[in-house]
């Protein structure tokens, strides 16, 4: 990756997180925590990775994402609105009662969203299942779907993945946020997933574990996912949870909450500094 | 007299598939949970085995997987037993179905306790109930195979979520297939008569139509009305029949909670007050047995269907 490229995948993931706090702050509610953790992911899918097009979002022959852990929609909303589907000046309407930004993915309101979710563990089903039917219809089509550590959990999740390694979906890639924190603390006490690479190569995928926020690692595990063959891929992404605004960072409470004004204000203020420093790099 | 043909409307569910993609269903895909045997999915399988996708026992994952399938512009029958499919992936039907709207089948066989020997666990006296309770859900419980083939294409043929159940015992063929015609919502009346109106679904249509005749030797001229679509109820039709008979049985193989029984009751509270008796599952769960012997022990017969409606007359 150029260094060009990535600093400008840097400045729009620092948007996709203004994005995250614009929304949420307007919501009065919503999840910033697991965005902001995928922010990187966010960014680096609907900029580089997925062959979608901002102007023809139901266009059959497109890669399709869904988000499994569907809570983190601020930050698939302002990585959407950023790349152009809908206007980035909606993302604050997003819960209001008149909004199409429903408070977790509606396909059928948001422009850009492959599946509606929300309920954890089912996101991954229908992913293995748009995967299945380009298979079934014989077009390149790839399917991602990212979850969160706590979201796997669900035993609807291992399903899915007995179903897409069964069917040697080569075209499924799973991205698993493991940032360590759900809403009831950490993950390891509130009921511990690790170790999710043994688990997910046992359950017969291939496994690729990078930093989340490193868009070069980002770059070689999609990479990876495209030379493997005969099976699914699976990308565990090591993250912070609330990463990109300070008192945000690491902290569970921060899973569903929304910032007040003054936190707004200083999450703001923080994100425009970060933005002018990439700015300056320039 | 030649005795008349049985068969489960779950081999019309089979042979319908087969049908389908016999004339033209190209985006027809079939899913399964380790039960095409008994759902009868394995006479597609048969016939198309590509287009027949196993998903283990892991009916949430396929309900999941169904809708993933419809978005890619396939129209996607999964089977899997009632209890299974409607109980088990409630929430899946529910999320990842209903509420976006995806054209997704679920298809159900061994609705009911006629399920049998298998008992309570897989008697599966709900899935009216709880599919009824999902906005924008089409419910059908077809009688006969006749009706059971002609649900199926209407289900593939209509664009949107659709449930229909099917059962495991082989049930009489009483409609001619030749001046047959289905559409869904819409309910037939059976027999003429207006002393007492009996609205029924699924197997107890045959019974209703028993009871009919009986009581038509006795002087008493009973309306039979078979409702297949549960939902959207064939509301026209329930309110003439209740407006011009003035007394209402609903029958089926079902909780009186929740399913035909109810739905008839708050359509006539609150459009045409009647008289009303439900014959259904009373509030408890079955148990092991031969099916003929349970339907009859929990008044699911003709038997009892007269008997409830001699009550109402005389009462």
């Amino acid at each position: 990756m150029t260094e060009e490229l990535k600093l400008d995948l840097k400045k729009k993931a620092c948007q996709v997180r203004m994005g995250i706090i614009e929304s949420t702050h307007g919501a009065k509610a919503g999840h910033p925590g697991g965005s902001l953790s995928a922010a990187e992911m966010f960014t680096y899918l609907y900029n580089k990775e997925l062959r979608v097009d901002p102007k023809a979002p139901r266009d059959p022959n497109r890669d399709r994402f869904v988000l499994s852990k569907g809570h983190t929609a601020p930050g698939l909303y302002a990585a959407l609105a950023y790349r152009g589907f809908f206007p980035v000046a909606d993302l604050p309407t997003l819960r209001h009662i008149d909004s199409y930004l429903q408070g977790h993915p509606n396909m059928n309101t948001v422009p850009g969203v492959d599946m509606s979710t929300g309920s954890l563990g089912q996101g991954i089903s229908a992913a293995a299942g748009m995967a299945k039917g380009a298979k079934y219809l014989g077009k390149d089509i790839n399917v991602y779907t990212l979850l969160g550590d706590g979201e796997i959990a669900e035993g609807e999740v291992w399903e899915a993945m007995l179903f897409a390694a069964h069917y040697h979906l080569d075209n499924f890639c799973m991205i698993v946020d493991l940032n360590g924190l759900q809403i009831d603390g950490r993950t390891c006490d509130v009921m511990n997933t690790a170790p999710v690479d043994e688990k997910a190569k046992a359950f017969g995928f291939h496994v690729v574990e990078i930093n989340g926020h490193d868009f070069d690692e980002i770059e070689r595990a999609f990479a990876e996912f495209h030379a493997c063959a005969h099976k699914p891929t699976c990308i565990l992404m090591h993250t912070t949870k609330g990463k990109g605004v300070s008192f945000m960072e690491n902290q569970a409470g921060w899973h569903g909450k929304a910032p007040n004004d003054e936190e707004y204000k200083q999450a703001m203020g923080e994100l425009n500094a970060a933005m002018a420093e990439l700015e300056a790099a320039k | 007299m030649s005795e008349v043909k049985k068969i489960a409307t779950r081999d019309s569910y089979g042979n319908a598939l087969v049908e389908l993609a016999q004339n033209g269903a190209d985006d027809l895909v079939v899913l399964d949970a380790d039960l095409a045997g008994a759902t009868k999915t394995g006479i597609f399988k048969k016939a198309y085995p590509d287009r027949h996708f196993n998903c283990g026992i892991a009916e949430c994952n396929m309900v999941g997987v169904a809708a993933g399938l419809s978005t890619m512009g396939l129209v996607p029958f999964a089977s899997s037993f009632a209890m299974f499919a409607a109980g088990r992936a409630f929430e899946q039907i529910r999320n990842s179905v209903g509420y976006p709207h995806l054209n997704v089948k679920i298809a159900a066989t061994h609705g009911g306790i006629s399920v049998g020997e298998d008992g309570a666990s897989h008697q599966c006296c709900e899935d009216f109930a709880l599919m009824r309770s999902i906005p924008g859900m089409i419910v059908m419980c077809p009688s006969d195979d006749v009706e059971a083939k002609a649900a199926v294409k209407a289900a593939y043929a209509y664009e949107g979520p659709v449930y229909v159940r099917f059962g495991r015992l082989a049930v009489p063929v009483f409609h001619d297939a030749a001046r047959f015609s289905f559409e869904i919502g819409k309910g037939e009346q059976l027999t003429e008569g207006n002393d007492v109106a009996i609205i029924a679904t699924g197997l107890m249509v045959n019974e209703a139509l028993i009871a009919a005749e009986s009581l038509k030797a006795q002087g008493i001229h009973a309306r039979v009305i078979n409702i297949c679509t549960i939902k959207p109820l064939d509301e026209e039709l329930v309110l003439k029949a209740a407006r011009e008979c003035g007394k209402v049985i609903t029958c089926e193989e079902h909780s009186i909670i929740g399913g035909l029984g109810e739905a008839v009751a708050a359509l006539l509270s609150e459009k045409c007050p009647t008289r009303l008796r439900r014959v259904g599952v009373n509030d408890e769960f079955g148990h092991s047995g031969p099916a003929a012997a349970l339907l009859k022990q929990f008044g699911l017969s003709a038997e009892h269907i007269e008997q409830v409606a001699k009550e109402m007359l005389n009462g």
